[in-house]
């Protein structure tokens, strides 16, 4: 292949068409169907964007792809996330095997599957609260404010031992941490807050702990185990990552059923049915694809892969949105949404060893969600056109600014 | 069918225990894999073979005898 300097490398992110919110790029679908092929990012660097099903499967389980953020040529995110590299400690987002085995298996506890499907009459006791104050409060309503972040943030919450009174500090600073059109000063300041809110709140747990997951890290480090900084930042992801991507899904999953009333209609009759809504929520994982920022890896050895030879050193960038509307991977036509289709072996919950620790914990909520809330609201509406919905492509997620709802 | 895992790899995911509670468990102190049955009757070889094909450490072998 032509690796010259004037050879054209498309820039990536790449920008979606118009009027097709709930669609990948045309231009990464194109390049799936292409050989390998190397991408230009916000740096200048160049690093391969992997977009087959089978390719991601591949590469991201396999032990010669790193994702230690501090070796050159590692494809960062933003200049805030490069520029911190060096400086963050090791935590199971940035560690390869062993150190991401011993990190991971410390907070396993809580998300072991049979832990969470305890957690599921508690789930449904919040959902059906929070969809109490939603009905009792005035239309017409912001389902993202009014269920989509509270749902999961409550239940976070609970599981860490956050105090939820604390959301819209919590809400504001990760939502800022985590986006890309930010100055860099301003989404590290954002991070920051976060960090010395869980350093204050680790201090109180090892002082009077309790029945939670941060008291449980407390233990670890007075055990020596782990050092008081990876417990900071271990509680930083779980607290970010517990909110800010279950919310994104209860909204934007509304809103494509909101936009497809005969299959909202099919999936409200079928709410009793806890299999046919666990299958609807692993067909919407896939055909929103929330994640929206590729996975980021770099490549430790050369890697014979689609035709073409990643090079030790090269960076690698795993648009999963890409993987999961291959049509090598699924039946019928991954365009469309078929919440009949098989579809558990989709990738928005990533694949190898990083794939999602909270995964059991975000189905248990979707599900919840999904068979509860258009069974209690059968009359559940968008109050504005939809043309009128703001998304937000500059996230890690890919979600709406709000979503005005009437019944 | 005989079912075979490569614990090491086991990244404690839970996916099978989702795809075949039958046929796998985790360990309670680090989610590590555990294979209940490893000789499943047929009735449950799909949910194992979804098992397999859904673990993201590929750590589940089926061995077809
Ligand atoms: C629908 C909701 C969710 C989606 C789509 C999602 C997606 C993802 C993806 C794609 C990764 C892989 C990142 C990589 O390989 O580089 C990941 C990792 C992770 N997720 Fe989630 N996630 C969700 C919910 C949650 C929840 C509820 C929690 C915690 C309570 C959580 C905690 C984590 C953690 C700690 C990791 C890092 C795991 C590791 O590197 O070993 N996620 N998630
Ligand atoms: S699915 Fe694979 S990685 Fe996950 S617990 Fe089972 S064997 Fe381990």
């Amino acid at each position: 292949m032509d690796t010259s300097p004037t050879a054209t490398v498309p820039g990536y992110p790449m920008p979606r068409a118009a009027g097709c919110p709930f669609d990948p790029p045309p231009a990464v679908e194109e390049l799936r169907a292409a050989p390998l092929a190397k991408v230009r990012i916000w740096d200048g660097s160049t690093p391969w964007l992997i977009t087959r099903h089978a390719d991601q499967r591949a590469l991201l389980n396999d032990p010669r792809v790193s994702i230690d953020d501090r070796r050159p040529g590692f494809p960062h995110v933003t200049a805030h996330r490069a520029g911190r590299a060096h400086s963050t400690p090791r935590m199971v987002t940035n560690t390869d095997a062993p150190d991401h085995t011993r990190l991971r298996r410390m907070v396993t506890g809580p998300f072991l599957v049979k832990r969470v499907e305890a957690m599921r009459p508690a789930v449904q006791g919040i959902v059906d609260r929070v969809i109490d104050d939603m009905l009792a409060g005035p239309r017409p309503a912001d389902l993202l404010t009014a269920l989509a972040l509270p749902v999961p943030s409550l239940v976070i919450c609970a599981l860490l031992g956050v105090p939820y009174r604390d959301h819209a500090f919590f809400h504001h600073n990760s939502s800022r941490a985590l986006d890309r059109s930010l100055p860099p000063e301003e989404a590290e300041a954002a991070g920051q807050a976060l960090i010395g809110y869980l350093d204050r709140l680790l201090r109180e747990k090892l002082a009077d702990p309790a029945d939670d997951t941060l008291s449980d890290l407390g233990a670890r480090v007075t055990a020596g185990e782990m050092s008081h900084d990876e417990a900071v930042h271990m509680g930083v992801a779980l607290l970010i990552a517990g909110h800010e991507t279950t919310a994104t899904m209860i909204s934007l999953g509304t809103l494509a059923l909101l936009r497809d009333p005969g299959r909202l209609a099919a999936l409200r009759e079928r709410s009793e049915d806890p299999k046919a809504v666990a299958g609807a929520v692993e067909e919407l994982l896939r055909y929103l694809t929330i994640v929206d920022s590729a996975l980021r890896r770099v490549a430790l050895a050369d890697i014979e892969i689609g035709g073409a030879t990643i090079r030790a050193g090269d960076g690698l960038l795993f648009d999963l949105a890409a993987a999961n509307r291959d049509p090598d991977a699924f039946t019928g036509d991954p365009a469309a949404l078929d919440p009949d289709r098989p579809a558990r072996h989709h990738q928005a919950f990533g694949y190898g060893p990083h794939q999602c620790l909270g995964q059991s914990l975000a189905r248990l909520e979707l599900q919840v969600v999904y068979g509860t809330l258009y069974r209690r609201i059968p009359t559940l509406r968008l109050a504005v056109p939809f043309e009128e919905i703001e998304f937000l492509p500059d996230g890690i997620t890919y979600g709406v600014r709000a979503l005005p709802v009437t019944w | 069918m005989r079912v075979e895992i490569d614990e090491p790899k086991c990244v404690a995911s839970g996916q099978c225990v989702v795809a075949s509670p039958e046929v796998f468990d985790q360990r309670d102190e680090d989610g590590v894999v555990i294979v209940l049955d490893a000789a499943p009757a047929p009735a449950l070889h799909d949910a194992v073979r979804e098992a397999a094909a859904v673990c993201p450490a590929a750590a589940i072998r089926l061995v077809l005898e």
